[in-house]
């Protein structure tokens, strides 16, 4: 177990393919600073790989303080074990006293690898970070300037905050395109540590003999304005509504998990806590009720028009217009008169 | 919810997990391509029995219930603990969890679990392509793509919803084991139909049932911590670092909702209006 350590470090875990970072470490950052200014502690990204030092530099921009560079032939390409052997040892020398990772698939193969190895509490699919203060129920100690890790809870709308108070370090996975990218500063300094990587044979158990990569069906964290269809849309079939509508506003179709677990679209085009976190322009909701995994994914957009039949539906607490009506007439009107405006 | 925000799963269904049954699938795939021997272990409440019966019904060989009322409230790192003491107490070459749970989506009981067992794990695998003697071949998403990767075993998989369409319970099966019970079932069962009952005379029909249900091969394996050998420190309240600090009902709410008529009418002077706000370009 690692010490508590009130005057440790917060991190990041910078995730990076090829020498390419990805966004949610940049994206971290920004959460990261805010929370490491609060607790008056340094901000520091952990970046791993091989031929990397350059993002060093690239974080610091970003608003981190430092950055521990472990570089190591056997850590170009990411494998769970030697990556998490690297971060257990940075952890254990270093002692930080918040760790966070992006929840995409590494991140979320890597951190309760080391969760487990550090005996550490760990929190999924953040949606919020923040510091504060919990007073434990049994014995009324207060503990002050914890994690809050706040995520939507199963069962309704429901958001909980977890916390660990005897357990050290405190971590937590947070989704892509939660956080705002910050933007750089290319005038800003920090430290650059170079660490010493220690791995043998054994700690790249995995051999990848293939690897292909597609491009995403679609970039819905780039679209301006998204056109979202739910289970309520129905079939498959009736989903091409949604690709209709969008066509002709020039957005991206997107959907609820339940849609795509029906199998109305691919799962690239699923917004919410386990999908795509968005904040467009618009977001026009079809056929959603709106569960909280799905709110926590777009309830930033600038404007919010929901269509539903049920009048109680919980989207309509957020959408700035509603719409009661059923989609099957709505969406063709819609269409219609966009198609009518975009003429004139 | 408990009150220390915890789930109070007695008042849930025991439902089987949609990832676990496309992680049986594959076991079971193995099973007719390669020969082996299946054991499905669910930590849960008496309930879970339940589950434990389907994957009897789907074709796995042994199944066992994991049930102790201390390891309420564990976390994910204490339940891959206990899980960890419990498969250890087997013989095994491939350890199968599906990918996440759809209560809390953590995804994390997987990977924590094969860092206690000390094995490789293969997360979110699509398609097991290859088991040769001792080494395994599969293919797993990476998000924008896919990875084709080898490995020594044991290896533990976690099983992702695309790896296969999980098969229906055998009828011949179901036949056999739909009388199939857990030591803790057949204990609720004979305090039921005997209210009067003293302790006593209730243990000795109950170790009767049992050997019966056992003789039959009937007899659902049913472990607490003490079986399994666990450190107390790391199960239930005392092994989980992540605690509920608060629970908050949610209300988000648009600052300002205007109600648009389904008429053609209304709607025109809705997009008007988004044109007008430039939010529609």
């Amino acid at each position: 177990m690692i010490d508590v350590n009130r005057k440790g470090e917060v991190w990041i875990f910078a995730e990076q393919h090829n020498g390419q970072l990805e966004d949610t470490p940049i994206e971290l950052i920004s959460k990261g600073r805010h929370l490491a200014d609060t607790l008056g502690v340094k901000l520091a990204a952990a970046v791993l790989g091989d031929g990397v030092k350059d993002l060093a530099t690239k974080l610091i921009h970003y608003g981190a303080d430092k950055a521990y560079i472990a570089e190591h032939p056997m850590l170009g390409t990411y494998q769970t074990n030697s990556y998490a052997k690297v971060m257990y040892d940075l952890i254990h020398k270093h002692k930080p006293q918040i760790v966070l990772y992006g929840a995409t698939i590494a991140g979320r193969d890597l951190a309760p690898r080391i969760a487990s190895a550090t005996k550490a509490g760990l929190t999924a699919d953040c949606t919020d970070l923040q510091i504060g203060d919990h007073t434990t129920v049994k014995d009324k100690k207060l503990h002050k300037n914890l994690l809050f890790q706040i995520r939507p809870a199963f069962g309704g709308n429901i958001i909980a905050t977890i916390i660990n108070h005897d357990r050290w370090p405190q971590m937590a996975t947070v989704r892509e395109g939660v956080m705002p990218m910050p933007e750089p500063d290319v005038k800003r300094k920090g430290k650059i540590i170079e660490e010493k990587v220690q791995l043998a044979q054994g700690d790249l158990p995995l051999e990848i003999l293939q690897e292909h990569k597609r491009p995403k069906k679609v970039d819905l964290k780039a679209s301006r304005i998204i056109v979202a269809g739910g289970a309520g849309v129905g079939s498959k079939d009736n989903f091409k509504l949604i690709w209709d509508l969008a066509n002709c506003l020039g957005a991206a179709p997107a959907a609820t998990r339940a849609a795509v677990d029906l199998g109305f679209i691919d799962h690239d085009h699923q917004v919410g806590q386990t999908g795509t976190t968005v904040r467009p322009s618009l977001y026009i909701a079809v056929g959603i009720s709106g569960a909280i995994q799905h709110q926590a994914g777009m309830s930033q957009s600038q404007k919010i028009v929901a269509i539903n039949n049920d009048p109680e539906a919980p989207i309509f607490g957020i959408a700035h217009y509603k719409i009661i009506g059923d989609l099957n007439d709505v969406v063709p009107t819609m269409i219609k008169t966009i198609k009518e405006k975009a003429i004139k | 919810m408990n009150d220390d925000g915890t789930v109070k799963r007695s008042a849930l269904p025991a439902i089987f997990n949609p990832e676990d049954l496309n992680a049986l699938e594959l076991a079971l795939q193995i099973k007719d391509k390669f020969g082996g021997h299946i054991t499905v272990i669910t930590m849960g409440l008496p309930a879970a029995s339940e589950i434990l019966r389907d994957s009897l019904f789907r074709g796995a060989d042994v199944a066992i219930l994991l049930t102790d009322r201390r390891c309420a409230a564990s976390d994910t790192l204490a339940t891959s603990y206990i899980l960890s003491c419990a498969v250890k107490k087997t013989d095994y070459d491939i350890v199968l969890c599906g990918r996440q749970a759809i209560d809390g989506d953590t995804a994390q009981v997987g990977p924590q679990l094969a860092e206690k067992l000390g094995v490789t794990q293969i997360t979110y695998v699509e398609e097991l392509t290859e088991l040769e003697g001792k080494t395994i071949t599969a293919r797993r998403n990476i998000g924008n793509g896919w990875q084709q990767v080898k490995a020594a075993l044991p290896v533990l998989l976690t099983v992702t919803g695309d790896a296969n369409e999980p098969r229906v319970a055998a009828a011949r099966k179901m036949m056999k084991y739909k009388n199939a019970l857990a030591p803790i079932e057949v204990e609720q069962k004979i305090k039921a139909e005997n209210p009067d009952a003293d302790e006593a005379d209730i243990k000795e029909l109950v170790a009767h049932k049992c050997s019966k249900l056992e003789d039959k091969g009937l007899l659902i394996k049913q472990w607490d911590l003490d079986a399994i050998e666990t450190d107390l420190n790391w199960c239930g309240q005392s092994g989980s670092p992540t605690k509920v600090h608060r629970i908050q009902s949610v209300v988000l709410a648009a600052k300002e909702t205007k109600q648009i008529e389904p008429s053609e009418e209304a709607i025109a002077d809705m997009i008007h209006e988004l044109i007008e706000d430039k939010i529609i370009a």
